[in-house]
Formats: structure tokens, C-alpha cells, sequence
């Protein structure tokens, strides 16, 4: 049967890039404990419609915890207090009646807020967009299995393309660092052969753009790893780095790097 | 009008080579010339921008989420089918082609099929180059399993994230020709209406979700992978934002929509718990390998605890009817029998609008037999979803299960070439009707999306651009600056309503009319009830709808009141179509159109077409048009399953 429980919401208000922002309080009222946290926002939402008053602005689509477009701060913490899951996949039940949380959006100088509770993490693309991929022509690729890939390195390459590019690491992170963001990809690529002939130039330049976008350095304090609702491993960022000073011993491929020397 | 559906002839192993060979080509040094829009970045869309993109195309690509990595796609599940015959168990390109076609209850075109079937192994190739982590076995090639309707092993699948991987492919791709600049990303963007200048499409209108601002985008080609509308039942698996704005107003603008009332339902998803619900979650299939369907047979104990109920009072009523197949029966079965027991009150779990609907899938003996870590390691990370959901541990509680929509087999009317009846207007993916017939085989969608993105419209929309003369028309020509003041003026209207209801009251109102009566069984009473109901809801939407907010600004409640419009509209066409198909196939059933034993029973003779409905205006009545099924290689049978 379900609970029903009554919250106090204290949620961060702001209507544009150039606002102050502040917050605001609100009362849930009635709510279910089989609500997920946004079905929870949803009823807010409609009441505060028909009083008038704008809705709280979030991001969302999928609801089942795979897309990465939901995220926000709950009491401090990215996506809330359940491990390993999405707001949109936490449930009421982890609640009780009573309780105040304090709702914000991502902070992070790389993230900065559109409105309410949602962030502009268009960085993220730009990171992948600098060398997030393997070169391939559609049409160009050789049979499926003429390259053989070894279940570990195939499965470990799995476990950092989990990646929902959410942006709870930045947003967990003291420094904002988007580094195990870039090493999960960076990790996938390189643990294929196929991500082989461009693996130097690739991390030489999604690390560039990550430090360009103002993300900060990665001080091993482990936020990330603990905040990643699809449990993307730290040692990737060891990874990463290891990845990066071979890159640095080795001449860049292209040939647009090399002339700048 | 006349529906040439453009299908090659001669022998259908040969129909896509002779048809590539007779596609015109655009010369590598033009291509730039040529501007390209592509609406949606899912399977279809991402992979469409980027081979466009790689080919040299100036295209531009547009979707309503702040990433294109985030487009429904990435929620598949299950797995992707190829005809790889990796596993030497007798699989081929014609057996994926037949399967297909079967699977879709003969009402699919075989040409178009046989050529997906054909692809199916490309795209493996691709994918892998892409560095998609499929899984694989210790030889370090890769696996396969075995999915629904089909008795060989030919998906592949990267654990319960198929669909992510392979969009994350498909986004890499396209960011890279992001970077090289063949491709100017739009996010946060939202087609409004098609630009057509002489009945040929010529661009976009769209709105800045984060400004609002209306803007025109014209070009030489526009190609829609927007996807399906299932969210026309509200409560759906799709995503919350998957929406039929950017196809209806294509229709609105020319575009035929053809077979909108075949819908599918997926049989194991977690139930409706209560009136706030927002959406479904699908829950795989293959749960019902392992586990046991089942409903108590007396009403006394249908709030009991399930484990208090003896074997003697549970009524195992897939096992009872089917006994060959079980709880192993195809989708449209499992769910319609869901349903049965429900309507007759035999239903668990808790009450929703006074009727408890879900029934329970029990691996108690499956633990007994198999042991708790074989069924772990089998299903855990979907027992671990389901107890995230319900708070029920399934290991320890039968879970409770309930049909949900999932996908919409129908969608704009493409010929082969997948050109909608708006010359210049292309459609692919989900968005479009094509490949699927009456009903979708598991594992079947995201193969067919990135068919037609990396193999089929690279060729097809080439050949169109190659009979056009390069140059999109200016922003002032009169048909841009009128479809501009159309949309804004829509955007005003429903702004300036003022009453007191939101999008989302009426959205949930739609939806449970849609499920009631044009959801899993359909009757001609039902859908002729349901047709005089929508109009009275739509009216009261135009007259009480209320919005917070303007439309210059981040909106949600403005860009929810717009999908609703469209959804009602729809909504209509579908039960009409609904209501003029009398039979029963694949994923449209109706009640009168029924087997002795309960099972859908198409009609042939009469209805072996596809129906290509034609917007006549706003108060005439949609015009049918047919195209003709015909059926040169896989002769028409009846399924059963007993």
C-alpha cells in the first residue's frame, strides 16, 4: 500500500544565465512513496500552474535512467541518495514524511544554468566532438569478425561506454573536473583495436577541449565515481593519464599538428 | 491520388543492387552546394546526418534534446538482428526477409523488407568499425542470442544497452563531421511546420526551446527520423518528450500517413502504481523464459500476499491455454490474455481508477529449479530495476507485469526510396511506416533505423538531389514568411487561451480514451465512442486550456500544450483507421475479428493494403487511399502458437 508524506521543498529558482537565482520554498503535499522524484516535481509542477505561477523548469526525457538528460542536486548530492541511479529512477520511499531537500541545478563554470534546475552541458559535446569517435565512412568497415577483440578488453570497453553523459561527475567534483566523463571515452576507444590508429591525436585533443571548456583538474577525490548513477570506474582516469604521456612521447598523426610542431 | 510505391521489379535478391545502380549521382565537388535537413538524431536521424556529412552534404540537424545522444534510441533493450549466420544454424538474409515479413502479418512490402534484411549484416560491419562493444565470447568474436519470433540466434546485443551503444556510434560519427563542419548541429530545437513551396518541401520552421524564437531553415532536401507517436496513449515506454509534431504537420502539408492503428504493446512492463504516473517502464522480454504467469482464480485473494496463495488457487492461464508455447507466446498474445484476466476482475496489485491491472510473473520456481545465482546472473540487473521501481524484491515477491504501448508501426507513407507523397520530403526510422507490416519482431527497430540512416537515404536522397538544382529559397519568399506567421500564430493561440486546465490534464485524458478503446482490443462500438469523445475533449482544450508563461522563453508547459494539439488530431485518425480496417493483424486487433480460439484473424481478400491517409482539410473528413499489398514470395498464413 502506499504512504503518502508531506515535504518541504527548497528549490533553486532562476529565470535566465544573467539572474541571480535564489531559493524558494515549496510544499509537497500528499505525496506517494511509489512516485519517482520527478513524478513528485510533476504534481509540484501542476499545482503551481494552476495557481498561476511558473512551473519549476528540469530537464528530462527517457525516465528510465538512460538518456542523461535528467540531473540536479538533492540535499548536496548529484541525483540524490540512492547509489548507482538517475533522479528520474529515484523513488519517493527514499523520503519520509517531513523531510526538507533543498533541489539545485549542476554547478560548474563549464555548465552554466539556462533556467531553474536546468544547465547548458553542451561542453560535453564538444569534448567527443574533438576526437570521441573512431573515423569510419559508412560503407568503409571490414567484416565484423576479422578483428577479433578479447572478451576483457570488450567488456571493460563496455563498462566506460556506459557513460549517459549526464554531468553528475562535474557536478560532484570540487573542481568541476570533467575527467571521468573524458576518460570513460577516451578508455572505450583505446581498449579496441579498431580505436588504435587514432588513439594518440584522440586524447591529446579531448584533453585539450576538456581544459578549454573550463573544467578543473582531476585531484582524486573519488566524488565522481561515488555520483555516477552507471558506475564508471575512477581507474579510467588513471587511464586516461597514462594514455596521455604516451600520446605526448609520440609525434601527432595529423598533419596539421605536426606542422604546428 | 494514385500511391506509386516505386518497388523495384525482377528478382527480389537483386531489387536494392539494380536500384543503387540506377540512382543518379551528385558529383563530389557539388555536394556542398546542397543544403540538407535532418530532423531527429536517433538511430535513423544521427546515422543519416553523419553519412551525409561524410559525403560531403551541407546539412544541417535538429532535435529537441540538449545533446543528440540523448534521442530515444538509446532506451532499446534488447539487441539488434542481423543475418550474420555467425552461429551456422541456418540463418540467411532470406530467412531474416521471411521471418520479417511473418512476424509482421503480411502487411509490409516485401521489397522493402527483403532490402533491410540485406543491410542487416552492413550494419554489424559498421557498427563494430565504430567501436560499439558488442558482446562477445572468449574466441574474442562475436555473440548472438536468440529473441522472439525467430528460431535462430542472430541478435547481437551489448548486455540490456543495445540501443545506447549503438546510438553513442551513431553520435560519434556525427560529432565528428560536427567538428569537420559538414554538420550544424541544432539542439533544444523543435520542428514546427514544414516549409512546401509548390508542393515541393523546401525547409523547416522550428522554435528555440530556450528563447522561443521561430526561425525558418530552408533547403534542398528535408529528411524527418523523428520517430513514433506512442505517446498518444500517454502512458507509454517512449520517452516523455517523443513526440508526432514534426510528422503531423508534414501530414497536415501533403504527407499521407499510412496504417496509424498499428501499435504495438509490450506484455512485461512494471504496472501503473497511481493517477501521477508519468510513464512505463519496459521490463526485457526474455523475462518470461524463466518465469510463470499467473493470476489468482478466486477474487477473494487478489489482495492477498501471492505467497500465501496455494498452487491449487493460482490459475497459470498461459500454460492453461497455450500448452505447446506457454508463457513463450508472441507479444500481442501475452498481452491481450493480460488484459482478459484483468477485465474479469481477476487482476493484482493496486487500484488505479478502481481496477487493479497487472498479473504476476512468479520465478520462485525457477529459483527452486535453477538455483538463486543462476537466476541472478540471468536477470539480476533487471530484478534490480524492478525493486528500484516497486520496492518489491522480486526474488523474494512474484513481480507484477502489465502491457504497455511500445512502438508505432505506422507513420508517414514512404515509397522505396523512403520519399513521403511531398516530393523532397524523405522519412526514416520510427517516423515513417515501412518495413515492419502490422507488427514488429523484437530486435528489429534499430536495424531497421540504421538501415535506412547509413545505407538507404545516403543513396536515395542523393539520387533526388541529383535531378535539383542547388539553392535553398531565401527567408523572404512569401510560402517561408506565411508558414512562419502560421506557427506563430499557433504558438499565440495557445497562449492566449487562458483557462484553467494544463496540457498535462488533457494529455492524461487523451490517452486513457486512446488505451480504453483504441489500445489493446479494439471494437467498432468502441472506436466510434471514442471518435465522438475526442473532438469534445480537443474543443475543450481550445477554450480551457491553460498556459503559465509566454512564448518568448524557456516554455515546457507551451512545448507540452503543442505536442497535445497534434496528439489529438492523430488520436482521431487512428481510431478512424482503426475502425475502417475490419480485421485483426499483428498489433491491431479487433474484438469481431477473432478465431474460434480467441486469435486474430486477418482478412486478406480484403484488406492485404496499405492505408495512405490524405489531410483534405480542416473540417473534411481524411481521405483513404490504398496501396496494394502483393505478396510474390512469402505466401500469407495464419500464425498459431497452441
Amino acid at each position: 500500500m502506499a504512504h503518502l508524506m508531506n515535504l518541504v521543498l527548497n528549490v533553486w529558482r532562476q529565470k535566465g544565465p544573467k539572474d541571480q537565482g535564489r531559493f524558494v520554498r515549496y510544499e509537497a503535499k500528499a505525496i506517494s512513496d511509489h512516485m519517482s522524484f520527478l513524478e513528485m516535481l510533476d504534481v509540484v509542477n501542476e499545482e503551481l500552474a494552476h495557481k498561476g505561477e511558473e512551473p519549476i523548469a528540469f530537464d528530462h526525457d527517457c525516465r528510465e535512467g538512460i538518456c542523461g538528460m535528467c540531473g540536479f542536486m538533492i540535499n548536496g548530492v548529484a541525483h540524490g541518495p540512492a547509489r548507482s541511479t538517475t533522479v528520474c529512477q529515484l523513488h519517493m520511499r527514499m523520503f519520509k514524511d517531513g523531510d526538507e531537500i533543498t533541489i539545485e541545478p549542476w554547478r560548474a563554470a563549464a555548465f552554466p544554468v539556462i533556467r531553474d534546475l536546468i544547465v547548458n552541458r553542451s561542453a560535453f559535446d564538444r569534448v567527443i566532438q574533438a576526437g570521441g569517435y573512431i573515423s569510419v565512412r559508412a560503407g568503409a568497415a571490414p567484416e565484423a569478425n576479422s578483428v577479433p577483440v578479447p572478451k576483457p578488453n570488450s567488456d571493460l570497453a563496455f563498462e566506460a561506454a556506459a557513460c549517459i553523459g549526464c554531468g553528475a561527475c562535474v557536478a560532484s567534483c570540487p573542481n568541476a573536473s570533467a575527467a571521468l566523463f573524458t576518460s570513460a571515452k577516451i578508455s572505450h576507444l583505446a581498449l579496441l583495436p579498431q580505436g588504435h590508429p587514432e588513439r594518440t591525436d584522440r586524447v591529446r585533443k579531448m584533453v585539450a577541449q576538456m581544459d578549454a571548456e573550463g573544467f578543473g583538474h582531476c585531484s582524486s577525490h573519488k566524488e565522481c565515481e561515488a555520483a555516477c548513477p552507471k558506475d564508471i570506474n575512477i581507474s579510467f582516469i588513471a587511464k586516461m593519464n597514462r594514455e596521455l604521456l604516451t600520446a605526448m612521447t609520440v609525434a601527432p598523426n595529423d598533419v596539421k599538428s605536426r606542422q604546428k610542431g | 491520388m494514385e500511391l506509386d510505391a516505386r518497388a523495384p521489379t525482377g528478382p527480389i535478391e537483386q531489387r536494392w543492387n539494380e536500384a543503387r545502380f540506377k540512382s543518379k549521382l551528385v558529383n563530389p565537388a557539388n555536394r556542398r552546394k546542397y543544403k540538407v535537413i535532418v530532423v531527429g538524431s536517433g538511430l535513423a536521424g544521427g546515422a543519416a546526418a553523419a553519412t551525409l556529412g561524410e559525403l560531403g552534404y551541407n546539412v544541417s540537424c535538429f532535435c529537441y534534446q540538449d545533446s543528440p545522444r540523448r534521442a530515444h534510441s538509446i532506451a532499446a533493450q534488447g539487441g539488434i538482428n542481423a543475418a550474420k549466420n555467425y552461429q551456422n544454424d541456418g540463418d540467411s538474409v532470406y530467412r531474416l526477409f521471411y521471418d520479417t515479413v511473418k512476424g509482421g502479418d503480411f502487411r509490409a512490402r516485401e521489397s522493402n523488407v527483403y532490402r533491410l534484411a540485406e543491410l542487416s549484416v552492413n550494419i554489424i560491419d559498421q557498427c563494430v568499425a565504430q567501436g560499439v562493444p558488442f558482446a562477445r565470447e572468449y574466441s574474442g568474436l562475436l555473440g548472438n542470442r536468440s529473441f522472439g519470433g525467430a528460431q535462430v540466434a542472430r541478435t547481437f546485443y551489448a548486455r540490456g544497452q543495445t540501443g545506447q551503444q549503438l546510438l553513442l556510434g551513431a553520435y560519434q560519427s556525427l560529432s565528428k563531421q560536427i567538428e569537420a563542419g559538414t554538420v550544424k548541429m541544432h539542439p533544444r530545437t523543435e520542428m514546427l511546420d514544414l516549409i512546401v513551396i509548390d508542393g515541393v518541401a523546401r525547409g523547416i520552421v522550428t522554435r528555440d526551446l530556450v528563447s522561443g524564437k521561430i526561425v525558418a531553415h530552408t533547403a534542398d532536401v528535408v529528411v524527418l527520423c523523428s520517430g513514433g507517436y506512442g505517446n498518444v496513449f500517454y502512458l507509454s515506454t517512449n520517452a516523455k518528450g517523443c513526440n508526432t509534431t514534426a510528422t503531423w504537420r508534414s501530414h497536415r502539408r501533403g504527407a499521407f500517413f499510412a496504417n496509424p492503428c498499428f501499435t504495438q504493446i509490450h506484455p512485461t512492463c512494471i504496472p501503473q502504481s497511481g493517477d501521477y504516473q508519468s510513464k512505463l517502464t519496459l521490463m526485457s522480454e526474455s523475462l518470461r523464459n524463466d518465469g510463470r504467469v499467473w493470476v489468482p482464480k478466486n477474487v477473494a485473494d487478489l489482495a492477498k500476499d501471492p505467497k500465501s496463495i496455494p498452487e491449487a488457487d493460482r490459475d497459470y492461464y498461459l500454460e492453461r491455454l497455450y500448452p505447446s508455447f506457454g508463457n513463450l507466446v508472441p507479444r500481442d498474445i501475452a498481452s491481450r490474455r493480460a488484459k482478459d484476466m484483468c477485465d474479469q476482475g481477476k487482476g493484482v496489485g493496486p487500484e488505479v481508477a478502481g481496477v487493479r491491472r497487472g498479473v504476476y510473473l512468479d520465478f520462485s520456481e525457477a529459483v527452486k529449479r535453477l538455483g538463486r545465482d543462476t537466476v541472478a546472473e540471468r536477470y539480476d540487473n533487471l530484478f534490480q530495476m524492478y525493486e528500484r521501481i516497486t520496492g518489491e524484491n522480486p526474488y523474494e515477491v512474484p513481480m507484477r507485469m502489465y502491457p504497455a504501448i511500445h512502438y508505432t508501426m505506422g507513420g508517414l507513407w514512404v515509397d522505396y526510396n523512403l520519399q513521403s507523397t511531398i516530393t523532397g520530403l524523405f522519412v526514416g526510422g520510427e517516423a515513417n511506416f515501412s518495413d515492419h507490416g502490422a507488427n514488429r519482431l523484437g530486435a528489429s527497430a534499430l536495424m531497421q533505423g540504421l538501415a535506412d540512416g547509413y545505407f538507404v537515404l545516403p543513396v536515395t536522397v542523393a539520387n533526388y538531389l541529383a535531378g535539383v538544382k542547388p539553392g535553398a529559397p531565401d527567408d523572404s519568399h512569401p510560402d517561408v514568411k506565411r508558414t512562419v506567421l502560421e506557427v506563430e500564430a499557433r504558438i499565440k493561440q495557445l497562449c492566449a487561451i487562458g483557462g484553467k486546465r494544463t496540457p498535462d490534464s488533457f494529455h492524461r485524458e487523451l490517452g486513457t480514451l486512446m488505451w480504453d478503446y483504441c489500445g489493446m482490443a479494439r471494437t467498432a462500438e468502441g472506436l466510434k465512442f471514442a471518435l465522438g469523445k475526442i473532438p469534445e475533449l480537443r474543443e475543450q482544450f481550445y477554450s480551457d486550456l491553460s498556459i503559465v508563461g509566454s512564448g518568448e522563453e524557456l516554455n515546457q508547459m507551451l512545448e507540452k500544450a503543442g505536442r497535445v494539439a497534434d496528439f489529438f488530431e492523430l488520436a482521431e485518425l487512428t481510431c478512424l483507421d482503426a475502425l475502417a480496417r475490419e480485421e485483426s493483424a499483428g498489433g491491431h486487433f479487433r474484438e469481431e475479428h477473432q478465431t474460434e480460439d480467441g486469435e486474430a484473424k486477418r482478412n486478406d481478400e480484403a484488406f492485404s493494403y496499405v492505408a495512405a491517409w490524405e489531410f483534405t482539410g480542416e473540417t473534411n473528413a481524411p481521405k483513404l487511399n490504398k496501396e496494394p499489398l502483393t505478396f510474390e514470395y512469402v505466401h500469407p498464413s495464419q500464425r498459431s502458437y497452441k
